[in-house]
């Protein structure tokens, strides 16, 4: 028998975390600050709408692109929240989890020969969708100095003949690093100059802490050259629900609906009336738990700096990225002894990017309680 | 009262045992300022007292609560608040509210058995002046108190690695 498993799936190369995985699984009290989703149940509110229209009957297709309900309600709300004017019609998709839609974004607009950037650290899943579609992925460093933001500097160095896209998450998935309106100024030249266009992910937007997100959508002339992702997950703890959205101009909003509808028809219809219930009443939750991470960011990385390991302070998202470079350890090194002789559990940062190298993730989106203990473990460990 | 009083109070409501160096940490604030700022609210009256939030139950000691709902004649002048003072003074009543609808104060008492309960409302508080009306609810099982739910849930379990 022919080796069925195609050329560009099996160039994917494989997770760098499994091998922890399987290591965490023999242990029964392990500290997980591996995971990148909220400890917090998705709000009562938002689950016993759900419920009730469940009992109602509610479990057929919806609309491709989402109920128009949802759709209405993301429009207000990006206008309200982030000052980006998106027509519901036309222009907003509600996927399955912001995850699908990166995929169908890069899809729509990548074609074999491509060269797409991709701004690190990042999350997993940029770089294989970008080949997965036939494109080349570059990556863009962000560094600690910069405290992780996308400099013009460093994205000038790598555009060619070749580039068309740039995707960039801020704040950022494991750095925590933001970007302000005048960063996204320095980056909106570039773009233009070299006709780009931008994918932002900005699933972590409501995770800001000090000051307002901003969204790059909002300078004029990136308007109509940006596709910009967001989603539930994080800021409404509904990871499970997978419900997610894609904005852009109507062109490429269409190209990926073409894609979406064959490959999911649409997203789940309870997640899409537990959201439209989440924008509709659970701000106030979503803003007590937002203000509950500020108080957990502010505990940890002062904890990671007593400990002697340099952090910036990350200013959204709920990841602390502190360097591990003091302990004489590699990233992998020093998350796999934690884990095997303290078990805590961290991310390597090498896993997210070379840009990552030297520097762990710790998810703080679990209890105080859980972080006083995970940084007393960690200290156990530092100085054995 | 500005933002971070706020954040104070309600990380001493959460946990009135978090020493002072945690609590300016997380409230992004200087020891001396927070040491300031509670010695404030304390003066304020915003902090009435420190306490734990106790299951009794739990702690093997049966003391049982009632609800007690009141319809009071008001007084010229003075409303509700004179009898309300007074009934206030009994140590057997935990919390005393002005309630709008059916009846007018609501008291929650609580006891060493139903029947010291039932004797302290038929000889202590239905013979007072301008009392037309009680009527005692026993407490059955208490499910949630001061924010805090009671009753364990079993732990969803999350997996240890996601990116």
């Amino acid at each position: 028998m022919r080796d069925f498993v195609s050329a560009r799936a099996r160039a994917i190369p494989p997770s760098g975390i499994r091998r922890f995985f399987d290591i965490a699984q023999t242990m029964e009290d392990v500290i997980s600050l591996g995971v990148g989703e909220p400890d917090f149940v998705t709000p009562w509110c938002v689950c016993e709408a759900s419920i009730y229209s469940i009992e109602q009957g509610s479990t057929a297709y919806t609309s491709n692109k989402g109920t128009p309900q949802l759709r209405g309600a993301i429009s207000r709300y990006l206008d309200t929240r982030f000052n980006t004017r998106y027509d519901p019609e036309a222009e907003i998709i509600v996927t399955c989890g912001v995850s699908e839609a990166a995929d169908i974004a890069i899809r729509a607009v990548t074609d074999p020969g491509d060269e797409v950037l991709v701004a690190e650290p990042c999350y997993v899943s940029y770089t294989p969708c970008v080949s997965l579609a036939g494109g080349t992925p570059v990556t863009v460093p962000c560094r600690a100095e910069d405290e992780f933001r996308l400099t013009a500097d460093a994205l000038a160095e790598r555009i060619t003949q070749k580039t068309k896209v740039l995707i960039a998450n801020f704040p950022n998935n494991p750095t925590g690093g933001v970007m302000q309106e005048a960063d996204w100024r320095a980056i909106a030249d570039l773009l233009v100059d070299h006709d780009l266009l931008l994918i932002s992910d900005e699933v972590y937007a409501e995770l800001t802490y000090d000051g307002d997100h901003f969204s790059p959508a909002t300078i004029p002339e990136l308007r109509d050259r940006t596709i910009t992702l967001n989603g539930f997950s994080k800021a409404f703890a509904m990871t499970g629900w997978r419900i997610g959205y894609l904005c852009a101009p109507p062109e490429i909003a269409a190209a990926a609906l073409k894609i979406h509808q064959y490959v999911a028809l649409c997203a789940p219809v309870m997640g899409q009336i537990a959201a439209y219930e989440a924008l509709r009443i659970g701000e106030a939750e979503k803003d007590g738990m937002v203000r509950e991470y500020r108080l957990r960011r502010n505990l940890f990385v002062d904890g990671l700096n007593k400990l002697g390991l340099a952090c910036h302070v990350p200013r959204g998202a709920f990841y602390a990225f502190p360097s591990v470079e003091s302990t004489g350890m590699s990233d992998t090194e020093f998350a796999e002894a934690l884990l095997r002789e303290q078990h805590v559990a961290v991310v390597p940062g090498s896993v997210l990017g070379s840009s990552g190298v030297g520097h762990v993730r710790c998810a703080y989106a679990v209890s105080r309680d859980d972080l006083k203990e995970a940084l007393s473990r960690m200290g156990v460990f530092l100085d054995r | 009262m500005d933002e971070k009083d706020r954040i104070l109070l309600q990380l001493l409501e959460e946990n009135c045992r978090t020493p002072l160096s945690e609590l300016a940490v997380l409230a992004e604030m200087s020891e001396e300022d927070a040491r300031d700022r509670i010695g404030r609210l304390e003066a304020a009256g915003a902090i009435r007292r420190y306490g734990a939030v106790v299951d009794w139950e739990r702690a093997g000691d049966g003391n049982v609560a009632a609800v007690i709902e009141l319809k009071v004649s008001p007084e010229r002048d003075f409303g509700y608040d004179r009898i309300a003072e007074r009934i206030a003074r009994f140590p057997q009543v935990r919390s005393l509210r002005l309630m709008t609808g059916a009846y007018d104060l609501q008291l929650l008492v609580a006891g060493p058995s139903m029947h010291e309960i039932a004797r302290f409302v038929a000889e202590q508080i239905a013979p007072m002046d301008r009392i037309r009306e009680t009527a005692t609810h026993i407490i059955m099982k208490t499910y949630k108190e001061n924010g805090t739910v009671f009753a364990e849930r079993e732990e969803v379990e999350r997996l240890p690695y996601s990116f």
